[in-house]
């Protein structure tokens, strides 16, 4: 047998659920999983790994649009396969009957439980929507396509 | 008869000019479909599924 340094896969999938706390804060007093939202962002923004929190700055608006966006369904636990942990919101996030004439081209998704904390960014061919429907079809929750994954 | 949700209500889909359109690239596929009264655009939807997660490799870096 032979030892090999390696970041253990179970932390991995235990950082998606707040199992660890190397700092003294935040404490998290319950126990049940957040609640995550998709904001859409104007392709003049700019929001990028640099990003820390939801902010209504360059989010589109519009007709039937909600500022802050929509709620992401989260009704699939993380899980680990290989040395990856992954996570994907359970179903797709949709946008219904809105008019958002300024073109636009990111997602950023965030934490709306933990002061509106930026989780991730995700961008796509710009776009405008009239009167009509924008979804977000989310890949195969799985360690090669999932959304949120750490490697 | 097919009715559409347009900038003026609904629509019988038999009075629009109806055109589709699709984009793929190693990210995304998108589709979109619009309606046009005449020169007016009054409806477009787009429906994007992403195919990977774009960050997992500046996560990767983080992480590692």
């Amino acid at each position: 047998m032979a030892n090999t340094q390696a970041m253990c896969t179970s932390f991995k999938g235990e950082l998606l659920t707040a199992t660890h706390n190397f700092g003294a804060s935040p404490t998290r007093a319950g126990s049940t999983a957040d609640t995550f939202k998709a904001a859409l962002y104007l392709a003049s923004a700019t929001i990028n790994a640099s990003t820390t929190a939801y902010s209504a700055t360059n989010e589109v608006t519009g007709t039937n649009y909600t500022a802050g966006g929509a709620t992401v369904t989260n009704a699939t636990a993380p899980a680990t396969s290989g040395t990856t942990a992954y996570w994907t919101p359970s179903a797709s996030i949709t946008y219904t009957n809105v008019t958002l004439s300024t073109a636009f081209d990111t997602m950023l998704m965030y934490n709306s439980t933990q002061s509106n904390k930026a989780v991730a960014v995700y961008t796509f061919g710009s776009q405008t929507i009239t009167a009509g429907t924008f979804t977000l079809t989310m890949p195969t929750n799985d360690a090669t396509t999932g959304l949120l994954r750490l490697a | 008869m097919a009715l559409v949700q347009t900038t003026h209500g609904e629509m019988d889909e038999s009075l629009l000019r109806k055109e589709e359109g699709a984009f793929e690239d190693d990210n995304e596929i998108t589709t979109w479909v619009e309606y046009w009264l005449g020169s007016e655009l009054v409806h477009r939807s787009a429906h994007v599924t992403l195919k990977k997660n774009v960050l997992t490799e500046g996560i990767t870096q983080m992480i590692s």
